[in-house]
């Protein structure tokens, strides 16, 4: 036993090489591969990427429940590895499945998880008395888990990882499956518990929306090596706006020569050569002034649009796929090769 | 209009006492392992269905033994006997269906320790046990089952040793088959059935072949239904109960042992 520790001196999360392998067919698969990250407390980080990025096996690492192959973790101090019964005293999980037994009462599952993290019954019943509030909760804990709808449950879950009011709160992919109001409420709930709490917050997600919406900080997680960590702005912003000109065939040349200037790359065109496309940082300070420029050259430009960019461009340009299943990624002929910023 | 908040009245106390004292976590494992049947009492009937079929349709057709006494006080202990073998062997697939869901997952990044997890729901299968022991009583006591009651609560005893350690040894089963549900129901019908008939819980084994009485004779269940019998009718044979309480002890030691081990390794 190491003694003297002060975890709460230490980052909420901090990995170093964290690596997980799994055996298949006589293949060694790679499903984590030196992840390097530190959470500082109080953050709220989210983990985008693919399915089968690594994303959830990072995640269930932090959470104990799948030893590291290498490298190491600490949750507020705690050695996963090494100390994780301490580190299951400060953390909160919410997994993609449902946390409440599917033939108990969600009363009972509350009041329970709250016990075996040392609460007494009468700070068990008050908290569950707030987040039956906090979380919508009416009507729902005293029925067995298992008649309940998908957006109770999933409520319920949160509120199973919440009971015990833990420093750091993992959620994989909370609002997976939920329709699209349920998911803005869940995110909601999400983004009002982190500020009421102070908890370090930990979510994984393959919704750009969510990602967007509610982390200070992405990080960017693909082939489970982290490619990307920033503010969704930073990260945006790097990548420029993407401004898309329909001219005249004949002016093309002039155009692309024009945009080339301003974006520092040359603009792709469309097969018919009358359509240009370009990241322009900054693209919608700069269109306005480029449309004046192409006027005093005497070309009209017959439509312009100016698009910021997404999470899922980010990825793109990282990684040269999209995000996004299907349409964009099959569309691209070859992978479009635009830089960061730097 | 407030908006309701979610505090953090929890954070103070929460250093206090996190899980880890284990007969704390056992009993609160056990205790959220009744709570279902508590609350659906019926579900005890589930592993009594194929005995009270038999008591119901074969017993009837035994000779009655010399002296009078009802067939049933030699069928019965064997019918209480396979109710807490059933009982126990399907009890895995509650954990199975909770490794699906993801409350097992849940249990597991809390700070229950391992061991209680597995124990805590081993012990919980006494409880039904018991239950389904009175019932088979009660129903064969106006037909003739006479009611040895310091016999029966001896017989409990040991049987409760035995479901534990094969309770173990389900929920190890459905670990391993990690929530795939037909692997689990496979494995336990194919080892239920030659347990039970191996250990004459049907028909005695006394006319049987040589080699289908030593496999009986491997077979603990065998020794156990043979104390049960004399126990439930009253009789304290000391070598034949002793040879009992040792297989029985035996289930539980190795259920355990392969139960913990299976838990210990779910994670760390």
């Amino acid at each position: 036993m190491t003694t003297h520790r002060t975890p709460h001196d230490a980052p909420a999360i901090e990995a170093t090489g964290l690596t997980r392998t799994f055996r298949a067919k006589n293949a060694t698969v790679t499903a984590v591969d030196g992840l390097d990250l530190t959470v500082r407390t109080g953050e709220m980080v989210a983990f985008l990427g693919p399915n089968g990025a690594g994303k959830s096996t990072t995640l269930r690492m932090l959470t104990t429940l799948l030893p590291p192959t290498s490298g190491a973790a600490r949750i507020g101090g705690f050695d996963v590895a090494r100390e994780g019964r301490r580190v299951r005293g400060v953390i909160g999980y919410v997994g993609q499945g449902n946390g409440a037994g599917h033939w108990h009462h969600g009363r009972d599952e509350l009041v329970g998880q709250a016990r075996a993290h040392g609460m007494t019954t009468a700070q068990a019943r008050a908290r569950v008395d707030e987040l039956t509030d906090a979380l919508e909760l009416d009507g729902v804990l005293d029925r067995k888990v298992a008649t309940l709808s998908g957006g109770q449950r999933r409520r319920l879950d949160v509120a199973l990882g919440l009971m015990h009011a833990p420093d750091v709160l993992f959620l994989d992919e909370p609002s997976t499956g939920l329709d699209p109001q349920n998911r803005a409420n869940m995110q909601e709930q999400i983004r009002r518990m982190h500020r009421d709490s102070g908890a370090t917050v930990v979510l994984t997600t393959h919704y750009l929306e969510e990602a967007d919406a509610l982390a200070e900080r992405v990080v960017v997680i693909d082939h489970g090596r982290v490619i990307a960590d920033d503010s969704a702005r930073a990260l945006k912003s790097g990548l420029g706006d993407r401004v898309t000109l329909d001219v005249a065939s004949g002016d093309a040349p002039a155009v692309a020569a024009r945009l080339a200037a301003l974006a520092g790359h040359a603009p792709e065109r469309s097969r018919d050569g009358r359509t240009l496309h370009a990241r322009v940082p900054d693209g919608r300070a700069h269109v306005a002034r480029l449309l004046a420029d192409l006027a005093a050259d005497g070309i009209v430009a017959d439509g312009v649009t100016v698009v910021a960019p997404t999470l899922d461009d980010v990825f793109l340009s990282l990684t040269g796929r999209s995000l996004r299943d299907g349409a964009r990624a099959a569309s691209g002929s070859s992978p479009r090769l635009e830089e960061v910023a730097a | 209009m407030t908006t309701p908040t979610i505090r953090v009245t929890a954070r103070s106390t929460r250093h206090g006492r996190a899980g880890g004292r284990l007969p704390a976590d056992i009993t609160r494992v056990m205790v959220r392992e009744l709570k279902p049947v508590l609350r659906e009492p019926v579900s005890v009937f589930m592993a009594m269905v194929q005995p009270l079929v038999f008591l119901a349709l074969f017993a009837p057709l035994l000779p009655d033994s010399g002296g009078g006494m009802s067939s049933l006080q030699w069928f019965v202990p064997g019918m209480v006997a396979m109710t807490a073998l059933v009982g126990a062997t399907i009890t895995g697939s509650n954990l199975t269906e909770e490794i699906t869901s993801g409350s097992h997952e849940r249990l597991l990044v809390s700070p229950i320790s391992r061991s209680a997890l597995l124990i805590g729901r081993a012990l919980k299968e006494i409880v039904p046990m018991l239950v389904q022991t009175l019932i088979i009583v009660a129903l064969c006591a106006p037909f003739g089952f006479a009611v040895h009651p310091l016999g029966i609560v001896a017989g409990v005893v040991v049987l409760a040793l035995f479901a534990v350690g094969v309770g173990s040894l389900s929920y190890a089963l459905a670990l391993a088959a990690e929530g795939q549900e037909w692997l689990f129901w496979t494995v336990q019908q194919t080892l239920l059935f030659p347990v039970l008939l191996l250990a004459g819980v049907l028909l005695p084994l006394d006319g049987a072949p040589r080699w289908l009485r030593w496999m009986s004779e491997a077979n603990p269940l065998t020794h156990i239904v043979r104390a049960e019998r004399a126990l439930f009718d009253g009789r304290f044979p000391a070598v034949t109960v002793a040879w009992a309480v040792a297989a029985a002890a035996g289930v539980l030691v190795a259920g355990l042992a392969v139960g913990l081990r299976s838990m210990q390794s779910a994670g760390r």
